[in-house]
């Protein structure tokens, strides 16, 4: 589950191929093939010795140590001074920050039994604000979006989960952006700050949930807490690099004027990176938003329970309605921070052609607002959205529709389907990968790693190797392997099929968008149920889901790379004759190899990112370890491993493909 | 320009207090102040654990204590392991339903004591293995363990590598199928589906589709009033059988389902404990509430209210 909705920086183009580049790459893609033909001589003649498998019920030292030292945190946890002076206080200040902004918009404070301002008030304050910090297209789609959530009948969970995404996000910007500009500024923290990075956007959330409540208590600060644990890190790298990528002339120049360290960051710096840092706000709060069914668990008030409890009664409808308000909800706060940072930059540029007319009308808005809020604050029919809620069931029932007509007509052809890619694919492969001596498989992972990524990602891949088999979970992790990988095969596939077609036609991007923003923010359950029907509590259903929420990012990365692509580049193909064809697979898709190796690189990281939802649906291995971690006690320890598994795969795998890609578009 | 904004103020002002001038019931007249909660219950943490059984108790539950008792009742949705941490720290005072769970009754009872036992709710917990209506009427004997491995190869899937398939659910509940077919030397293989919606998905297309499945499952349960699910026989369950988890070769033992409170709530004398305590219903009543919540999807306020109103003798005990 990392960052939801990316946007992808702009990827260079690469140049064109030279011949000594050429000969190299043959060469490579030799070595790989001797890797790969010899493994599987040697497989044939030891399969099945030194696995290192273990089963489910059955722990390792370390995961025992795990469980001791959670149940001696928790045992003292009303005596430890750092429990009383350091996790209380912090507790104490977030929970506030909750419940004031609830009592605005959403809980009923002590005295009133409605919120202090009502539905009129808040949608007329967001298309206010969407206005003024973006444009009135944007501002409409607010209004539009908000009024939806109290059709839906869903006014006061949507409220909920805005307060709590609000609160979530605030705190992780105070402590993103500082973090971000430091690490833009310093190497060393920028080295540093990595792979802690990683670590907590990687980290199943399941796995840390249990200790937050016994940190924070159930409520809303450990709500909030667990959402900034992994919405702040896209906030924290696209601020670095944004304060990176301010060309080092402009730097300069400012230093030669005389200019201090620190005025140099808030004169120079600062200001000219403001835009990409409005789009790590919009990242942290799509992030933020792909935690509401998951915060949840731990009684966080919202749409996310919603979704939790209709599923319960598998209510797919129900859940539908919920989920889709999280969408909505996702797609207009996406519009408006987009919308926010294109402002910026129309701003920086010319900071003097904004009309006149401008000033009068924001302060005119603000007056209608004021009203609006008074009005919602004072009248019970402003206050409390009328109706009730009517679409919403209209809603549920057709998505229920739906999904019955799917299951009844398609099953048939999706067992077909599923055994093709299982028996084919998938089973070859993990026996491969489980099967062989443990050695052996760390072996071909090692060569491949410095054969793609070079020395540097060859010996990250050795520590990782290494704290893999200190987990005690080698098996494992080679079965959630193999369904990652061929996972990520696929997600390229449709990565490259749908990025293409995006990436050529303006008109295709526009309308599928939407419905990419939606398979990323919308509650993997919720469209789970139907997929559960119709391929069964397998393993595929599991890389079916990983699909749904990691294709969306690699055709918006191969799309955009398309995009780049220098349009006399293809002119001048199609002038020599170049059918469509010929100009995708010789010119579009070689000259974004860069995009294409990007898209891998986040395709794999959020295949990996869905594996605790796989093992909710048949995948096992690490995913359900996790999983049986966070609902048992005795595997606790185990559930901790494994998500450290999880990581160490995810960090293995990012180090070498983007070695690799810095090769490619070296 | 300053003129015509000037003007646009005045409008706007003149358009807000005609607006507010007929704007209607204002927020705080006496129809729509909230219930009063009167007396000495004040508030009752209930947890309430992710599934719908247990959602029927703690409707009822919290119905009667703020109907009858005037409590605030907050309830809270939360996993077993995250609601028995509560009891330490004050956020949770009772749960309703408790299924065995020996290793927190060990950690927070024994162990911490923050937590005391409340009598039992009155339900019987059945585990088990369980085969499809449609299955158990075509093939009778498949109901005996003994024959499972005749069947075996039916229950071959994509999943169980040449085996036959016995699904298991959720990782919550106890399971001690992989020893259990190790020791009772079937040819199966256990394949973890993670989820109680993955398990329930699965029962219900294989009825549908008449197909061959044989999974963990439990009741009281929402679902066997849809799918009326046939259980397997296992070995006969006797005392202490199941002592050796790795040795196990007997049937899951029928669990007295019971009720945990936090021991600070059960010395504080709030007639909100009584209740926890008295509170006592069979696996009748408690489907009767789960249908109300899960088929006839009432919410689960409306659902207790129901069943209170049309069992009054049996509140009535509860809270004398």
């Amino acid at each position: 589950m990392t960052v939801a909705m990316e946007k992808p920086e702009q990827t260079q183009t690469a140049e064109p191929i030279a011949p000594a580049v050429r000969v190299r790459r043959i060469s490579r893609a030799m070595v790989v093939a001797a890797i790969l033909v010899l493994w599987l001589v040697l497989f044939a003649v030891l399969r099945g010795k030194q696995t290192l498998s273990l089963a489910a019920a059955d722990l390792t030292g370390l995961h025992r140590w795990l469980n001791d030292v959670n149940d001696s945190i928790g045992a003292d946890r009303n005596s430890n001074p750092l429990f009383l002076y350091f996790f209380n206080e912090i507790r104490l200040i977030i929970d506030n920050l909750v419940t004031f902004i609830q009592d605005l918009i959403s809980q009923p404070s002590d005295t009133r039994p409605v919120p202090q301002i009502g539905w009129l008030g808040v949608v007329g304050l967001t298309g206010y604000v969407s206005w003024a910090a973006g444009n009135w297209r944007v501002a409409l789609l607010a209004v539009a979006g908000f009024t939806f959530f109290g059709l839906q009948g869903l006014w006061q969970e949507s409220m909920d989960t805005l307060a709590l995404t609000l609160s979530a996000v605030v705190v992780a910007l105070l402590f993103a952006i500082p973090l971000g500009v430091w690490a833009g500024l310093s190497d060393r923290v920028n080295r540093i700050m990595t792979p802690v990075l990683d670590f907590m956007q990687t980290m199943p959330t399941f796995v840390y949930l249990a200790p937050l409540t016994l940190f924070f208590l159930i409520g809303g600060a450990s709500a909030v807490i667990a959402t900034v644990i992994y919405a702040a890190p896209p906030a924290i790298r696209i601020t670095a690099h944004a304060i990176r990528s301010v060309p080092e002339t402009t730097v300069e120049a400012a230093d030669s004027l005389g200019a201090t360290r620190r005025q140099s960051l808030l004169k120079v710096l600062l200001p000219m990176s403001k835009r990409t840092v409005v789009m790590g706000v919009n990242q942290t709060i799509m992030a933020a938003l792909a935690m509401v069914t998951i915060a949840a668990l731990i009684d966080a008030p919202g749409l996310g329970k919603t979704v939790l409890q209709a599923l319960q009664s598998l209510d797919v409808g129900t859940a539908f309605n919920a989920g889709l308000a999280i969408v909505v909800m996702a797609i207009v706060l996406d519009r408006v921070t987009t919308a926010a940072s294109a402002r910026e930059e129309a701003a920086r540029r010319s900071r003097n052609r904004f009309p006149k007319w401008r000033r009068p009308l924001l302060g005119a808005g603000a007056a209608v607002t004021a009203v609006l809020v008074y009005m919602s604050h004072t009248y019970v029919w402003a206050a409390e959205f009328p109706g009730d809620g009517g679409m919403g069931s209209s809603i549920a029932g057709g998505a229920d529709d739906v999904t019955t007509w799917l299951q009844d007509n398609l099953s048939g052809l999706t067992n077909a389907f599923r055994d093709t890619i299982t028996n084919g694919l998938l089973n070859p492969f993990q026996s491969l990968l489980t099967d062989s001596p443990w050695w052996l498989v760390g072996a071909v992972l090692i060569g491949l790693g410095v054969v793609l990524g070079g020395w540097r990602a060859g010996i990250t891949t050795v520590v990782c190797l290494g704290l893999l088999l200190g987990t005690g979970l080698w098996s494992d992790a080679m079965t959630t392997l193999a369904s990652t990988v061929v996972a990520t095969v696929l997600v390229m596939v449709l990565g490259v099929v749908f990025g293409v077609w995006m990436g050529r036609s303006m008109l295709v991007d526009r309308v599928l968008r939407p419905s990419l923003d939606a398979a990323q923010v919308m509650p993997p359950f919720v469209y789970l149920v139907p997929f559960l029907a119709l391929f069964g509590a397998t393993r595929f259903t599991a890389i079916v889901a990983a699909i749904v929420y990691a294709a969306p990012v690699a055709m918006k990365i191969i799309a955009d790379g398309v995009r780049a692509v220098p349009e006399t580049t293809v002119e001048a193909a199609t002038s020599a004759g170049c059918n469509t064809w010929q100009i995708i697979t010789k010119v579009q898709l070689p000259m974004s190899r860069s995009a294409l190796t990007l898209a891998t690189n986040q395709g794999l990281i959020y295949v990996l990112s869905m594996v605790v939802v796989g093992g909710l649906v048949g995948a096992g291995a690490l995913g359900y370890d996790v999983v049986a971690g966070f609902s048992q006690g005795e595997l606790y320890g185990k559930g901790l491993a494994a998500g450290l598994a999880i990581v160490l795969l995810g960090v293995m795998f990012d180090r070498i493909t983007q070695a690799a890609a810095r090769r490619a578009s070296a | 320009m300053a003129r015509h904004w000037r003007a646009g103020a005045a409008g706007l002002a003149v358009l807000g207090l005609t607006l507010t001038a007929c704007g209607g019931a204002k927020v705080g007249d006496s129809s729509s102040s909230g219930s009063k909660s009167s007396g000495k219950c004040g508030t009752f943490n209930l947890a309430v654990n992710p599934w719908v059984g247990y959602e029927a108790d703690a409707a009822v539950v919290a119905y009667v204590a703020q109907h009858n008792l005037g409590c605030t009742v907050n309830k809270k949705d939360l996993k077993e392991e995250i609601a028995w941490q509560g009891f330490g720290t004050g956020e949770v005072d009772a749960v309703l339903e408790n299924w065995g769970h020996d290793d927190l009754k060990k950690k927070y009872i024994t162990g911490q004591k923050t937590a005391v036992e409340a009598g039992q709710t009155g339900n019987k917990g059945l585990i088990g293995w369980y085969v499809p209506p449609w299955l158990a009427k075509a093939h009778p004997d498949i109901t005996d363990w003994k024959n499972l491995n005749k069947y075996a190869s039916h229950f071959k899937t994509s999943e169980s590598g040449g085996k036959g398939q016995l699904l298991d659910g959720d990782p919550s509940y106890v399971t001690n199928d992989a020893a259990l077919v190790k020791n009772l030397k079937l040819d199966f293989k256990v394949v973890y589906a993670g989820s109680e919606t993955a398990l329930i998905q699965a029962f219900r297309k294989a009825e549908k589709n008449k197909e061959w499945v044989l999974g963990y499952f439990y009741e009281p349960q929402w679902f066997m009033s849809e799918v009326p699910l046939v259980k397997v026989k296992l070995p006969a369950y006797k005392t202490g059988c199941d002592a050796d988890a790795a040795k196990v070769a007997c049937d899951y033992p029928v669990y007295d389902l019971d009720k945990i409170v936090s021991a600070k709530f059960a010395k504080s004398g709030s007639p909100a404990y009584d209740l926890v305590k008295n509170f006592n219903w069979t696996n009748d009543d408690q489907n009767t509430v789960a249908k109300y919540i899960a088929v006839d999807k009432m919410s689960p306020d409306a659902a207790a209210e129901k069943w209170v109103e049309a069992n009054k003798d049996k509140v009535d005990a509860w809270v004398k």
